[in-house]
């Protein structure tokens, strides 16, 4: 969160100045205006139409072709716990469309978008942008579209079909990272059938964040619920290791693995609100993990971890066995750790 | 008169646009790019569109979706001279070989060889048909094989025909959590089960040639699942021989505690009919029906087979070396083998009208140890319920047409 936030802080600073420095500069600077109709899919003001447009730069969203600097309608938000997707950096947008707001629906969920509005979430690792995924909120639903930057970093251009890239971390291992498909995105987007934003849940938002958004207008109400899900960047000091958990596995399995997501069929319930535990997975037997059970009998074994199936499959990179299936290459040494001191600390079943 | 031949014309004419004209047919190739292409095409095709896979090994190194209705995936065979083959030896992501989660799907007439996870899983996807297809683990029974080879689960109205899965680590064909199923003159071979139908409803079994597997045919019903209570099935007309290969499911799978040399497998459900099979050296025994014995806690769920009927069987040799613990001993009390008819003694209502050799194991418990077990010859005359009857399967109007 610290990195994250210095990320975000330090581009929103460098926007300031270069907006400013756009503003004063020859006093002529063209009014910059996102393009609604495409984030609509709608008949563009030029008479065009594009279902799914073509570059992310037709949107409008930033104010240079790098996608450096979003524009004003964009928000920077963060996540407290954020998803893990092989160590990428990401940089968070929300567009909302001139004078509407964000809604809070209460109990810590999701905060309401208009249609109209669009969620932007820049994949990146050091300088290098990767890849911007968007949900774009239509009329007739979400949509959500993977854009692959260049290598030039100057034009991310769809890629429907997503793109496998070969590329080493700033930590020094090389990884085969995966750009999604349009598929590939709805599989963990989709809730009922239908597509759903994941990210911005309120219990998961800072207290200061929605308190800027209510003062700005951009959120009707200030919800009361926000910052249960506990801060990932300090988790070392983290006192509450049941919460640090149970965000983590909200954040990071609960979108397939809930009622109506894409594993509702194993009876894994691993959302925050969930209090049952057996459908949290402890004591609960397998249904279709097939080889991805690696040989132990429950999901969750209280008190031990190396005969978890939820460990074993984080633990691993094999697909097939690997969880969660799609988003990652490499395994999350620290999200694993949290996840086996927290069964660790279950004692064994009684 | 003319007002009639007006009125013709324009009858003709909107059955023109009422056919799927608009409907296109997109050709892949093997080759360069080919799961690129493929993807790209799954992802664009609109409603009714065919996407022909022409003859030739596709070599993939990521799993395949399909999100949109009515779409069918066609090759040009599943096995012999011309085969369109989706090869995922070397795939590096995803659950599954081939996802779908659209309705009104037909895939037909293609291969799916070494998939890591699953072959072919459908999920929520209702009307679906899987028809001559090949889904294989070409090194054969392994542990590290994916789990299902053709997986549709959560849909209503499944067809699954004439197709053939060898090598699954779990089950060849299994059917979850679903209802309305036909699985029809498939052949299933060195899978640790043949054929399972889970948590599912109304569903028949017919026709098919299962082999080599570990248990023929199970169907299953387990707890804590979001669709529990499954039930009137029917098993019948099915070819169940040679089901003595060793267990090879990773521990904690269901269907790890399946005894090699199983035919057919009732594990609670109601309402079962296992009828007019043929039934040929299963070493454990050809029929068995138990409770689920392990901790559950969930109110909707019942554990025991209820209204189980054992009908017009032809049963060959078998029960010679049950797989199971004090199984040989059991089996030298009913001099040498066990019969073709097994019980735990916890089902609920039993027809057996076949044979007068049921041994059952005379649990009187769910959950009991079978240390605990007596077992004896279990007599018909003990259980005078009457059976149920089981009314036939029907698929929607229309869906089998589209095979046409």
């Amino acid at each position: 969160m610290k990195l994250a936030n210095g990320i975000i802080l330090g581009a929103a600073a460098l926007v300031f100045a270069l907006s400013a420095a756009l503003n004063t500069g020859a006093g002529a600077a063209p009014m910059h205006r996102v393009n609604a109709e495409a984030v609509l899919g709608v008949e563009q003001l030029d008479g065009t139409l594009s279902k799914y447009p073509r570059t992310l730069g037709e949107y409008g969203f930033f104010l240079d072709d790098a996608g450096r600097l979003p524009s004003d309608a964009v928000i920077p938000y963060a996540l407290n716990t954020p998803l893990w997707s092989d160590g990428a950096d990401k940089l968070r947008y929300i567009y909302l469309p001139d004078g509407t707001a964000m809604t809070d629906p209460g109990e810590g969920g999701l905060l309401g978008l208009p249609v109209g509005s669009a969620i932007i979430k820049t994949f990146a690792f050091g300088d290098q942008y990767i890849e911007t995924r968007l949900l774009l909120h239509r009329a007739d639903g979400w949509l959500a579209l993977p854009y692959k930057w260049n290598a030039e970093q100057t034009e991310a251009k769809l890629a429907l079909v997503g793109a496998r890239i070969e590329l080493t971390r700033p930590d020094g291992e090389a990884i085969s990272y995966q750009i999604p498909n349009k598929n590939q995105c709805k599989q963990c987007h989709v809730k009922d059938k239908v597509v759903t934003p994941i990210g911005p849940k309120s219990r998961n938002l800072s207290g200061p964040w929605l308190s800027a958004q209510t003062q700005a207008g951009r959120l009707e109400t200030m919800p009361a619920v926000h910052d249960t899900v506990p801060n990932w960047s300090e988790r070392a000091e983290a006192n509450d290791r049941d919460a640090l958990a149970r965000g983590y596995l909200d954040v990071n399995c609960a979108h397939c693995h809930q009622p109506g997501g894409s594993a509702s069929n194993s009876g894994l319930d691993l959302r925050w609100e969930q209090s049952d535990p057996h459908a949290i997975g402890l004591s609960k037997p397998p249904v279709a993990a097939g080889r991805g059970a690696g040989g132990h009998k429950v999901s969750i074994a209280p008190g031990d971890p190396d005969a978890s199936i939820l460990v074993y499959r984080m633990s691993s990179t094999e697909p097939g066995v690997a969880m969660p299936e799609l988003g990652r290459s490499t395994n999350d040494e620290e999200g694993i750790a949290v996840i086996r001191r927290w069964i660790e600390g279950m004692g064994p079943a009684s | 008169m003319i007002r009639t031949v007006f009125a013709a014309a324009l009858l003709a004419i909107s059955a023109i646009t009422a056919a799927p004209a608009l409907a296109d047919n997109h050709t892949i190739a093997p080759g360069e790019g080919a799961g690129e292409r493929l993807q790209e095409a799954l992802i664009l095709a609109e409603p009714g569109d065919t996407i022909m896979l022409e003859a030739g090994r596709y070599a993939l190194t990521d799993g395949l979706s399909l999100d949109v209705e009515g779409v069918t995936i066609r090759g040009v065979g599943m096995e012999g001279d011309a085969q369109s083959i989706l090869d995922f030896t070397n795939q590096q992501g995803a659950g599954e070989g081939l996802l779908i989660t659209s309705d009104n799907v037909t895939l037909r007439d293609f291969a799916v060889e070494n998939a890591k996870g699953d072959g072919i899983k459908s999920k929520g996807a209702d009307n679906i048909i899987y028809h001559g297809l090949r889904i294989e683990w070409t090194a054969g029974p392994k542990a590290s094989n994916g789990a299902y080879g053709i997986y549709p689960v959560e849909s209503s109205n499944v067809l699954v025909q004439d197709s053939y899965v060898r090598g699954a680590s779990d089950a060849g064909i299994y059917v979850g959590q679903s209802e309305n199923i036909i699985v029809r003159r498939n052949r299933v071979v060195e899978n640790v089960a043949g054929i399972e139908i889970e948590n599912s409803n109304f569903a028949e079994v017919t026709e098919n040639l299962t082999t080599k597997n570990t248990g023929g045919i199970l169907v299953f019903d387990l707890p804590g699942l979001p669709k529990v209570g499954g039930g009137s099935v029917l098993v019948a007309r099915n070819a169940v021989i040679d089901n003595n290969t060793d267990n090879f499911a990773p521990e904690g799978n269901i269907v790890a505690s399946v005894p090699a040399g199983t035919g057919v497998m009732v594990m609670a459900n109601s309402n079962v009919q296992v009828v007019e099979n043929a039934l040929v050296n299963n070493d454990t025994t050809h029929v068995m029906l138990i409770a689920y014995s392990q901790d559950y806690n969930d109110e909707r769920y019942q554990p025991r087979p209820v209204d189980v009927t054992v009908a017009d069987n032809v049963y060959g040799t078998g029960g010679a070396k049950p797989d199971f613990e004090g199984g040989a001993l059991i089996a030298g009390a009913f001099g040498g083998a066990l019969p073709p008819v097994l019980t735990d003694g916890l089902h609920q209502g039993l027809q057996v009208k076949d044979t007068k050799m049921v041994a059952t194991l005379g649990l009187t418990k769910v959950g009991q140890p079978r240390t605990e077990a007596a077992p004896a010859l279990w007599s018909q005359a003990d259980d005078t319920k009457s059976a149920p009857t089981l009314a036939r399967v029907t698929l929607p109007d229309g869906m089998e047409a589209r095979l046409q």
